[in-house]
């Protein structure tokens, strides 16, 4: 756990707060911001193991996604699908550890594995009438409302990044997860198409 | 450009996936009895049919699985994708290229 005090969120580089204060969201096509220190546990197991599937609703109150592609969405978690054994499970800042000491006394005996891996994201949340026109300029997918719906979920390559998107609501916003390596090229990528389409950004 | 159905994410676009050569070949399990010939062409020799051909292909910026695809290496049409320790299914072609 990093000492709360020196950490920095992936894009603290950019003055996104004050770049925020001096830009206004009226009539903005599209509108961009950070969403920093977000816990992501990466969780992996057999799904059609019961034991398994119901350890996870144990620890989170929530029942893993049956669909693939999709996101389950509680008051304090999500679980993201990420593959057929494999998920995300998100929420707030500082709730890591204790949810991983749940997750790993309930996985007790089972070939399954929990783990922290919140510092290797960064998340750009995109929102606005004109997010889908950004995202398909780098986008291979349909992004249509009638193929990718709200509480979807997709990983992708969002020009040159790999990431994961997801629909958090019909306004259209965007979640996109990219690693954080990545994440500093994607916002000026991001940015830059955006300008096409009356950007704003929040804090 | 290929439109690669993922067994696990649906159809997606070729850039997403990477290649892995040819499927079902089997590890020989007496190794240390086999001579240079036979460890040789387990390690090098490899179909390349005019035709279906039994392929793996990688997930890479989705859920990063490999499966089975069958092929036609001539008009690229996709067959059938399969998971991994699926058998190959017998594919009927209709012109018997």
């Amino acid at each position: 756990m990093v000492e709360t005090y020196q950490r920095r969120s992936a894009l603290a580089h950019l003055g996104l707060v004050a770049r925020a204060a001096s830009s206004s969201t009226a009539g903005a096509g599209v509108i961009m911001s950070e969403v920093p220190h977000r816990t992501i546990v990466n969780v992996r197991g057999t799904a059609s193991d019961v034991a398994f599937s119901s350890a996870v609703q144990t620890a989170t109150g929530l029942a893993l996604p049956s669909a693939a592609n999709t996101v389950s969405n509680g008051g304090v978690w999500q679980i993201v699908w990420l593959g057929p054994n494999e998920w995300w499970i998100t929420g707030p800042d500082g709730e890591a550890e204790s949810l991983i000491e749940a997750l790993r006394a309930n996985f007790a005996g089972q070939h399954a594995i929990a783990c922290d891996v919140s510092e290797s994201r960064a998340i750009i949340a995109l929102k606005g009438a004109k997010a889908r026109d950004v995202l398909m300029r780098g986008v291979s997918l349909d992004l249509h409302p009638r193929a990718f719906r709200v509480g979807q979920c997709a990983q992708t390559g969002l020009s040159r990044a790999n990431v994961l998107l997801h629909l958090v609501d019909d306004t259209p916003t965007f979640e996109i997860y990219v690693l954080k390596s990545f994440s500093d090229y994607l916002w000026q990528w991001l940015e830059k198409v955006a300008a096409d389409f009356n950007l704003a950004v929040e804090a | 450009m290929l439109l690669i159905p993922c067994p696990y994410c649906g159809k997606r676009d070729e850039h997403e996936f990477t290649y892995a050569r040819e499927g079902h070949i089997a590890r020989p399990t007496n190794g240390e009895q086999l001579t240079d010939a036979e460890w040789a062409q387990y390690l090098f020799m490899r179909k390349n049919p005019k035709g279906v051909h039994y392929e793996r292909w990688m997930h890479a910026k989705g859920c990063r699985r490999y499966f089975n695809v069958a092929r036609d290496t001539v008009t690229h049409e996709i067959y059938a994708v399969y998971e991994m320790g699926q058998p190959a299914p017998v594919i009927e072609r209709e012109n018997g290229r």
